[in-house]
């Protein structure tokens, strides 16, 4: 047989294949089944969000910041209301600032849920997929009596939160954060504890401290490569500083410990919103705020812990009511540069698993 | 109780009476045309139920309800489907080796019926007695490998010839310790009828005899015929649909059907081989308590399809290769010890 007459399978995955969250497209050199390249081709879902805001007003521009990482749009919305905040001065009332927190937490969780079901249903965990998904439906809920709506929540504003939460919230919020020590069990049961899904995650997609940093990688994909780096920690925003938690941080650079890194801040999430929950004064949801939002002329970076990653706001004013320029640095575009990396000389199976694990949500790739 | 049991056996005769001779060539030829009419009901009622069933047993492992819209508690949705099957426009890709690629599914959906042909559904109740039957099926079943590629292959979609290639080679691997955790029973019973391995189980079904050959059948069972953890030629995660890719319609429905019709018939085998088949305590007829036990191995093949995640192309290959097929050989040396012994103690 002439050895040189055989040829790479060029495969392209995407942008409608099963696996691909929203629509990734990836360009696959297969050897076999082995990976020998990665050609990542992104924009499908380009909406130049940027662009847009030039042309709204600083609160119009909310409702278009739940689009960027759809699945913890409350953060996104802290993120540049918070930037927009920096950038006025504006205090905000005790009350709103607890509240945030509460919902970035909550939105935190129901975040990793979604990555925990969807890394569990990328190597055919149907169960363990629908038992997150029946979780995340209890946080979607409460989303739902306070803001309205339960994906693109559009609840913060600048100086404070939209709503108050209903009379209902509290004990729905208690019982969710009872339940969740149990529900972290089952996910563990039926997923993490399997051995097939060990023997499918663990020492797969290696990505090492140096690379890690190097690639400017955040969140929980950086902290499973032992880097001790949180935003809410080294830089502490809004009232971070006043709570009592740990950065959970891993030293396994696999699949499984970027998986295993959601459930332990699942976990810390729990603990901070417990302590919100006790700590939580009476009071206003909003400053006063004028009705015509009018920054001075300059510019300010803020950056939030995006439970995928480190999401930041450039916002430039010329002191008119439109921004001159936003831009936008969001955390999974950015950890997005390691699969071509580090999925080489992987099997086709394993690069599905480790895109899982990266948590990336096209929204906030794409803009 | 009797007629009970013997209910088909005894239409069957009265089918034959309506002949002149019982036994002439015609009344042979009429009953193997309704013995091949009833396996074909088999598969058939099997899919719809088995489809129903999976849907059912997955809404209940993973705390949702399933299809409840159609009929009492969703009992139609897969007539529904079936329908909506057969209305689908039925494409053939441009690029497609055409003959290859129509054949594939019939082969598919053609294998069941010959495997299920030879189980013994009851007493006397095989629509084929052969004597060689084990050795029949698993020379059937080991066909739809070639039909799995050939539908891989005549699709030219570079996905299904990935899922052809991986049916191969998951296929090949999964049928020597399938055919060697079965050689147990064949040395105990001296024999390959599987008639004649049920009579011989009136007394002590084989899976206490054999408790290693009925798990690691079971396994290689699943892997024959792709079942999850073992799915990995209809991974849709990677793959796609693997060789179903490009197919549309009743070619899909017929792969459907066969795929259903082949876990119908490995679950059939294990149930005759391992469980007993029609024999158990008399206040059922022979014929339930043989799909009792079919029906026992279909619902642990659904339970853990939707319990286990899908298992990585190299292990499935070390656990074939590695362990199931080291303890295959381990169970039949151990086996032979026991004849021995068994012989020994009996003055044999």
């Amino acid at each position: 047989m002439a050895v040189e007459n055989t040829q790479e399978l060029l495969l392209n995955m995407g942008p409608q294949h099963p696996s691909m969250h929203g629509v990734f497209r990836m360009v696959v050199n297969l050897e076999g089944e082995t990976v020998t390249k990665i050609d990542p081709k992104l924009g499908y879902l380009h909406r130049g969000l940027e662009k847009l805001a030039e042309s709204r007003t600083y609160s119009q521009f909310i409702p278009y910041t739940d689009r960027l990482d759809y699945l913890a749009s409350p953060h996104n919305n802290w993120a540049y209301v918070q930037t927009v905040e920096k950038l006025m001065g504006v205090e905000i009332p005790e009350r709103a600032e607890y509240l945030r927190v509460i919902f970035g937490e909550l939105a935190r969780i129901a975040s990793h849920q979604v990555m925990i079901a969807s890394t569990a249903l990328d190597i055919a965990g149907w169960t363990a997929w629908s038992y997150a998904f029946r979780d995340r439906e209890r946080i979607l809920d409460m989303y739902e009596m306070t803001a309205g709506s339960r994906l693109t929540v559009n609840i913060m504003r600048i100086g404070g939160i939209s709503a108050e939460p209903p009379a209902e919230f509290w004990p729905a919020l208690k019982a969710f954060l009872d339940d969740t020590p149990e529900m972290l069990e089952e996910y563990y049961g039926i997923f993490l504890g399997n051995e097939i899904t060990q023997g499918r995650l663990k020492n797969i997609g290696i990505l090492s401290k140096e690379l890690a940093e190097n690639l400017s990688i955040t969140g929980p994909v950086l902290r499973a490569s032992g880097v001790n780096y949180d935003v809410r920690k080294a830089a502490p925003y809004s009232i971070y500083d006043r709570f009592d938690f740990n950065v959970p941080v891993r030293t396994g650079c696999d699949s499984y410990d970027r998986t295993l890194i959601r459930m332990d801040e699942i976990v810390e999430s729990i603990k901070i919103i417990k302590q919100a929950v006790r700590d939580i004064p009476e009071g206003p949801i909003m400053a006063k705020v004028p009705k015509v939002i009018k920054p001075p002329v300059g510019e300010v970076y803020h950056r939030v812990e995006n439970p995928k990653g480190e999401l930041g706001f450039y916002i430039v004013s010329d002191g008119t009511t439109k921004p001159s320029r936003v831009r936008i640095r969001p955390g999974t575009f950015i950890n997005i540069q390691m699969l071509p990396i580090v999925a080489l000389g992987w099997k086709i199976q394993d690069v599905v698993a480790i895109f899982a694990t990266l948590d990336a949500v096209l929204g906030e790739v794409d803009k | 109780m009797e007629t009970l049991n013997n209910l088909f056996l005894i239409i069957a005769a009265a089918i034959r009476s309506l002949f002149a001779d019982p036994h002439s060539v015609w009344a042979n030829l009429t009953m193997d045309v309704i013995n091949f009419i009833i396996v074909v009901v088999i598969i058939v009622l099997a899919a719809l139920i088995l489809i129903l069933l999976e849907r059912k047993i997955a809404g209940w492992t993973s705390q949702r309800t399933g299809p409840n819209r159609l009929g009492p508690r969703g009992w139609f949705q897969t007539i529904a489907d079936a329908l909506k099957l057969m209305g689908k426009e039925d494409i053939t890709p441009a690029g497609a080796d055409k003959f290859i690629f129509k054949v594939a599914p019939m082969i598919v959906f053609s294998l069941p019926m010959m495997t299920l042909a030879v189980i013994p559904y009851g007493n006397g109740m095989a629509p084929i007695n052969l004597d060689l039957g084990i050795f029949y099926f698993l020379a059937i079943s080991a066909i739809s490998t070639v039909a799995f590629l050939m539908a891989g292959w005549g699709s030219n979609n570079k996905y299904s010839l990935l899922g052809g290639m991986r049916a191969v080679a998951q296929m090949i691997s999964y049928e020597i310790p399938l055919l060697f955790s079965l050689l147990g029973v064949v040395m105990i019973t001296q024999s390959f009828n599987l008639g004649t391995i049920v009579e011989a189980q009136k007394t002590i079904p084989f899976i206490i005899l054999q408790p290693l050959a009925f798990v690691i059948y079971i396994i290689a069972g699943l892997a024959e015929v792709n079942r999850a953890p073992f799915d990995l030629v209809e991974a849709d995660q990677e793959v796609v649909a693997g060789p179903f890719t490009e197919y549309t319609g009743l070619r899909w429905g017929l792969f459907f059907l066969g795929e259903y019709g082949n876990m119908t018939a490995v679950s059939a085998l294990a149930a005759t081989v391992f469980l007993g088949g029609w024999q158990g305590p008399m206040f059922l007829p022979g014929w339930v308590w043989f799909w009792l036990k079919v029906g026992i191995i279909i619902f642990f093949m659904m339970w853990v399809r939707w319990t286990f995640p899908r298992i990585r192309v190299d292990h499935l290959m070390h656990l074939a290769w590695k362990v199931l097929l080291p303890l295959s050989i381990l169970n039949i040396f151990l086996t032979g010890f026991g004849i021995y012994i068994y012989r020994f103690v009996m003055g044999g």
